[in-house]
C-alpha cells in the first residue's frame, strides 16, 4: 500500500483545465468559481489523475510487484468521483494492487485508489488496469 | 440532453508538452519522436488519461458542470497521435433515479482509441 498526500493548487488547476481544452470559468477564474459557490478553482474530474500520481506511481513501480514497466500499457481505467476538489485542497490517496490476472499471455495488474480530502470525504476512488505484454 | 451527440477536438503539435507539464507525465513515448519510434511507435503518442479527459469534457459540457460526471471507465485501444481530429461520441442508453448511462468512444482517423466508455451523468438541471 502506498500513500501520498497532494496539495492542490490553483495555478495547477488552471494549468490543467488550459491542457485538456476547458473553457468553464469555474476552473479558471476564482470569482466565478466563488459565484457557483466554491472556495476557489474547482478542478475538472479528470484531474484524479494528477492527485493521484504519486501515490499510484510508486505503487505501480513497487519492485515487489515486478512489473516489466518497458511492456507495460495502460489498458482501462475507471474513476468515481465523491466532493469536488478546489484549490487549497490537500488530498490523500492510498493505492494498493487489488488484483492480477494472466489472460492470453498476457498480465493484468489491477490497482485500486482512494482519494479523500482534508475533510475525510471521498473525492474519488479509481480503478487502473495495466497490460504487460 | 441529446441522444447522441459527438465533441471534436484536434491536439495540436504541442498539446503532449503542455499535458506533460500539468499531468507530470514525462515519458519521452509522448515528447520524443526519435524515441517513441525506438520503440515501435509510429512517432510521439497522446497521453491516454488526456484523450479519456476529453471523453470526460464531452460529458461535462453537456452535463453542466464538473460536478455532473459521477463516473467514467474506458478501455484504451491503440494509440493517439497530435494534429488529427478526435471525435468522441456519447449516446445515452439509460435514464435512473435522475442520472444517465452513457456510452462513449474516441475515433481518431477510423479507429476507436477509447473504447466500451461508460459514463454515469448527473445532469445539473436534472435528467
Amino acid at each position: 500500500v502506498t500513500r501520498a498526500v497532494y496539495a492542490v493548487g490553483r495555478e495547477k488547476v488552471r494549468e490543467y483545465a488550459y491542457a485538456t481544452g476547458e473553457t468553464d470559468p469555474r476552473h479558471l477564474d476564482p470569482d466565478s468559481a466563488r459565484a457557483a459557490g466554491y472556495a476557489d478553482v474547482v478542478a475538472p474530474p479528470m484531474f484524479a489523475a494528477v492527485y493521484c500520481a504519486p501515490a499510484i506511481g510508486p505503487a505501480v513501480l513497487d519492485p515487489e510487484v515486478g512489473i516489466d514497466f518497458a511492456r507495460m500499457v495502460h489498458g482501462a481505467q475507471r474513476f468515481e468521483w465523491g466532493d469536488p476538489v478546489v484549490a487549497g485542497d490537500e488530498i490523500t490517496t492510498v493505492a494498493e494492487l487489488e488484483e492480477r490476472s494472466e489472460r492470453g499471455g498476457l498480465n493484468f495488474f489491477v490497482f485500486r485508489t482512494i482519494s479523500t480530502n482534508q475533510d475525510g470525504a471521498t473525492v474519488s476512488e479509481g480503478r487502473w488496469t495495466n497490460i504487460v505484454r | 440532453m441529446d441522444e447522441h451527440r459527438s465533441l471534436s477536438v484536434t491536439p495540436d503539435r504541442y498539446l503532449t508538452y503542455r499535458y506533460a507539464g500539468a499531468s507530470g507525465d514525462f515519458n519521452p513515448i509522448h515528447l520524443d519522436d526519435e524515441f517513441a519510434r525506438s520503440v515501435g511507435l509510429p512517432s510521439r503518442i497522446l497521453h491516454g488519461l488526456w484523450t479519456m479527459s476529453q471523453v470526460a469534457r464531452a460529458q461535462t459540457e453537456a452535463g453542466g458542470g464538473p460536478e455532473s460526471l459521477r463516473s467514467l471507465e474506458v478501455q484504451f485501444r491503440g494509440m493517439g497521435l497530435p494534429e488529427r481530429e478526435i471525435t468522441i461520441s456519447s449516446t445515452v442508453r439509460e435514464e435512473r433515479d435522475g442520472e444517465l448511462v452513457i456510452r462513449c468512444d474516441a475515433e481518431q482517423d477510423g479507429k476507436r482509441i477509447i473504447r466500451n466508455g461508460e459514463a454515469v451523468v448527473r445532469p445539473a438541471g436534472g435528467a
